[in-house]
């Protein structure tokens, strides 16, 4: 049987990130998928007719230019448009719209509060101290605390300088953000009910939390963080859609010598002696290699890849309580023609822009109380797109592809499996919800793809549904992600790493944690480093 | 007439808004060039910047300032609210009287800096280049006073240069030459309150005029006719930034980074370090900004704001600067060859200690000729007064010219 010096297990953005790093190394690199295309959650199929969905994530900031650059996406075929602004409309047939100029943006604030156009300046520099801040970590390793190594101790080292850089006030607010809710913290800037509503959408995707719980704020961060070409906390399409980024990766990969197997997934990562050997599919072909990377969650990775005869009982009590609970759904609809919202009155501009369905904190707080109670919310946060308005290759012409990422949706439904008559009772809260404020909405679906938890984690893997392979609270976060004395991509077993979202720095298309333990990787192998660090910000 | 209207969700179709003076602007802006100031369209040049700039010098120039931040404030509290904004000691700007100042976060760090105009007693109208209200009303709590962001209700013109006085005294504005420097005066005008403030922008002798919007267009017209046999001719922004500049007056994201605004905490900026100590009034025993102040007049300022004399004419824009050893010690904010003072001249900030008075220093200069790139160290000093500040700035009553 063929060795191959290393085996990724799942073909998502980072696991592909992770093994093109390793093949530009010289690394003999074999991937394995479980479905019969690649991508995972950052996906474009075609399902029905002439459409493109972007499947799972749908939109593109977080991406590290870096790894864009060194991976030379662009030489494979990827492409990044921004797409302008956001709008929030409310049930009383008014929006607040931002657009890309800012001076339109702050008269559409003036709008709505005089006082808050003004805020808005406040709030912008706060977060962007704070993004600042974050942005230099994402594309390194996390220190371990409890360690006496050199290396740990420079970084903590570095993490401390650059906190103190941050000067007094940013020093405090740093504290209180990554500890505040969403709601608090909006509090401390606005007044309008709209604005503060449109702002809090950020720091509930993708997370099992309300506007009012503790550690929301972050989450807000962590979108914010992002740029398309320097714009701080812009947001882009990938041209044809976002599988267009695991394409160009996977065709960096495979210039670069790599390997992969798609169509069965992995029944177990095999060890023997305390070593990883290599993997087992599910088809019952069986490859080998020393090292392993999963770029599954780490649940899935531990409790369901691994035979727990391998692994210590306190490590696997930890991935059991790993904090990954499902929250959204997403559906992807083929529409005839572009939908009319009343609301917008013939602004058909803002509609290439990121539209939400929401008027204040309060509603968004009682979308939570459902989830809490083991339903999808009844009256759902949707963070709406329609990509075909911007980018040609969605749909063909006239017709459009929109994408509906939806908050809350709870993993099981009252404690009870999702069923299929769930699932369509779901998409019909939902296409309800938006029928309200677009009459005649219904009538131009064409075709739905609708992706409940349940879809998320049987087609895609990801535990739960959860988007980030695991919750972004301060407790799963920097040194503590995924766990404990685990924050620097190796596994518990010699040869068997960790490169999915689960680990440092998190979820979004970022490609961070695949490059970042691709760098550890190479690093123990005394391999010549292919993986960039750090980040072009000064 | 008032232009600004935001009660459509549609405005964004209108990235800007033409000012009360815009059929007049338009007029005369032969160059047919527009830029945007907030929410204004604004005239870089009309014809020729150094023509009338010389116009702000020569005779005088008008230049339209409806698109500045305005502010009303009134109220029982309105002193004790602005004395606690801003750094100086606002009890002593008696009714109708105006101030320059600059107001400060906790830190002691410059917010903006800006003009004070006593309307009446207990009213007040606070200018600045950057949107305030946010600020004002974080400000404004335990004060009985009320504030609204006037922008919009009010048009100005500034009306610069040594034949000003001259053209208002044609309009028949009774006692305005004996308007004295940062006096301000009202008059009937047209069925209307013409409000005319001896301030400006540019050094010299010259007049700011407020009016509603529905009379900004009379107002132009009467003005223009007045200063016909006085040179008077429109001014765009272009020649407004070498008055100023050759005022040695600071902008707000030019010359210093708003706190307010700024990411870097590092990149803002005190009164003292912007050579606005003068300003700083101790005696007031509260005002924003105030222990974080004192401590810095004690241990000392990162920074130093000076005017710089440079050899040469190659204007010094965006240049670093070196002491006379060639260590990097900061760089130019703001540069130009001064037509008035025949100077090369420059605004730069440096690293204390320093900024003293005749210090020498280098300037890295990279000019262009004819597409090639030349770079020269250019001697420079450290210059203490502006350089352009003639007598008739304060002459009361002004002369005819």
């Amino acid at each position: 049987m063929k060795k191959y010096d290393a085996i990724v297990i799942g073909a998502g953005h980072n696991g592909i990130a992770n093994g093109a790093f390793l093949a530009k190394a010289g690394l003999n690199v074999l991937m394995v998928e479980k479905n019969d295309w690649i991508g995972g959650a950052t996906v474009s199929r075609n399902l029905h007719e002439d459409w493109i969905y972007s499947n799972c994530s749908y939109v593109c900031s977080l991406l590290r230019p870096e790894v864009y650059r060194a991976l030379d996406l662009a030489k494979y075929g990827l492409q990044v448009v921004p797409y302008g602004g956001s709008v929030t409309i409310s049930q009383n047939g008014d929006y607040y719209a931002s657009y890309v100029d800012g001076d339109a943006s702050r008269r559409e604030m003036m709008r709505h509060s005089h006082r808050d156009a003004d805020a808005e300046h406040r709030f912008e520099r706060d977060i962007m101290r704070q993004c600042r801040f974050i942005r230099q970590f994402l594309l390194r390793t996390a220190p371990d605390p409890a360690s006496f190594k050199p290396r740990d101790l420079m970084e903590l080292l570095h993490i401390g300088r650059k906190f103190w850089d941050l000067g007094e006030e940013t020093i405090y607010d740093t504290m209180r953000f990554y500890t505040m809710s969403i709601a608090e913290f909006l509090d401390e800037y606005f007044e309008s009910d709209l604005i503060k509503a449109s702002h809090a959408g950020s720091g509930i995707i993708g997370s099992a939390m309300g506007v009012m719980s503790p550690g929301t704020a972050y989450v807000l961060l962590h979108h914010a963080m992002g740029d398309v070409d320097g714009t701080a906390g812009a947001w882009g399409f990938a041209r044809g859609g976002m599988g267009a980024i695991a394409k160009a990766m996977h065709l960096c990969f495979e210039d670069h010598g790599g390997t992969t197997v798609s169509g069965s997934g992995v029944e177990q990562i095999l060890v023997k002696n305390g070593k990883v050997t290599g993997v087992a599919l599910e088809n019952g072909d069986e490859y080998e290699a020393d090292i392993v990377v999963s770029n599954m969650t780490l649940p899935r990775t531990f409790l369901e890849c691994m035979d727990p005869k391998d692994l210590r009982p306190e490590f696997l009590e930890k991935c059991r309580n790993f904090k990954i609970r499902g929250s959204s759904g997403k559906i992807n609809v083929a529409l005839e023609g572009v939908p009319q919202f009343t609301a917008l009155k013939g602004n058909t501009e803002i509609m290439r822009s990121d539209m939400h369905l929401i008027d204040s904190i309060e509603r968004l707080e009682r979308a939570y109380d459902d989830w809490k109670d083991g339903i999808w919310s009844r009256d759902p946060y949707i963070d709406m797109l329609i990509p075909s308005l911007t980018d040609p290759t969605m749909a063909p012409p006239g017709k459009h592809f929109m994408s509906l990422f939806i908050q809350y949706v709870p993993p099981k439904v009252r404690g009870k499996d999702w069923t299929d008559e769930d699932r369509d009772a779901f998409r019909d809260t939902v296409f309800n919800q938006i029928e309200e404020y677009a009459p005649g909405f219904k009538n131009l679906v064409a075709h739905a793809e609708v992706r409940t938890p349940r879809e998320l984690e049987n087609e895609v893997g990801l535990t739960e549904g959860n988007i980030f392979q695991g919750e972004l609270t301060m407790d799963q976060l920097l040194f503590n992600r995924p766990i404990p004395g685990y924050a620097q991509y190796r596994g518990p077993v010699k040869g068997l790493w960790m490169c999915g979202s689960s680990n440092h720095p998190g979820g979004g298309v970022m490609a961070a944690p695949g490059a970042n333990a691709a760098r550890e990787i190479l690093m123990d192998l005394k391999k010549p480093n292919t993986v960039p660090e750090g980040w072009a910000d000064d | 007439m008032k232009t600004f209207n935001i009660d459509s969700p549609m405005h964004h179709k209108t990235k800007v808004f033409p000012s009360p003076f815009h059929s007049r602007q338009a007029e005369w802006n032969e160059n047919k060039e527009w830029s945007r100031w907030y929410d204004y369209l604004s005239v870089p040049s009309y014809t020729d910047e150094t023509m009338e700039y010389f116009a702000g010098r020569n005779t005088c120039g008008v230049f339209d300032i409806t698109p500045m931040t305005k502010h009303l404030i009134t109220g029982p509290d309105a002193l004790p609210f602005m004395n606690r904004l801003v750094t100086r000691d606002v009890s002593k700007l008696k009714p109708g009287r105006v101030g320059y100042s600059v107001w400060c976060d906790d830190r002691g760090q410059v917010i903006d800096d800006g003009t004070i105009f006593h309307l009446q007693q207990g009213q007040y109208r606070l200018c600045s280049q950057e949107h305030q209200i946010d600020w004002l009303m974080i400000n404004a709590h335990g004060f009985d006073v009320s504030i609204v962001e006037d922008t919009h209700d009010v048009a100005g013109l500034a009306l610069q240069g040594p034949t000003s006085c001259a053209v208002l005294r044609k309009m028949n504005l009774p006692g305005i030459e004996n308007l004295t420097p940062f006096g301000m005066a009202s008059f009937d005008f047209e069925g209307t309150q013409l409000m005319i403030s001896r301030t400006g922008f540019t050094g010299d002798l010259g007049y700011e005029l407020w009016i509603d919007p529905d009379h900004a267009e009379v107002l132009w017209d009467r003005l223009f006719a007045a200063g016909e046999l006085h040179g008077i001719r429109p001014m765009g922004s272009d020649a407004l930034e070498m008055l100023r500049i050759e005022a040695g007056f600071i902008m707000a994201g030019a010359d210093f980074a708003p706190a307010l605004h700024t990411v870097r905490s590092k990149n803002t900026r005190s009164p003292f370090e912007l050579g606005l100590d003068w300003l700083v009034d101790f005696k007031k025993p509260v005002f924003n900004g105030r222990q974080a102040l004192l401590k810095e007049q004690q241990q000392g300022s990162r920074y130093a704001l000076v005017k710089l004399d440079i050899e040469d004419n190659k204007a010094a824009e965006h240049s670093y600067v070196y002491d006379t050893r060639e260590r990097n010690i900061g760089w130019v904010t703001s540069a130009m060859w001064s037509p008035s003072a025949k100077k090369n001249i420059a605004l730069a900030t440096v690293k204390r200690p320093h900024g003293k008075v005749d210090e020498r220093m280098l300037v890295e200069i990279y000019y262009q000729r004819e597409l090639a790139w030349s770079r020269k160290m250019a001697q420079a000093v450290v210059v203490e007064q502006p350089f352009w500040d003639p007598p008739r700035r304060r002459q009361t009553p002004p002369a005819d010219w």
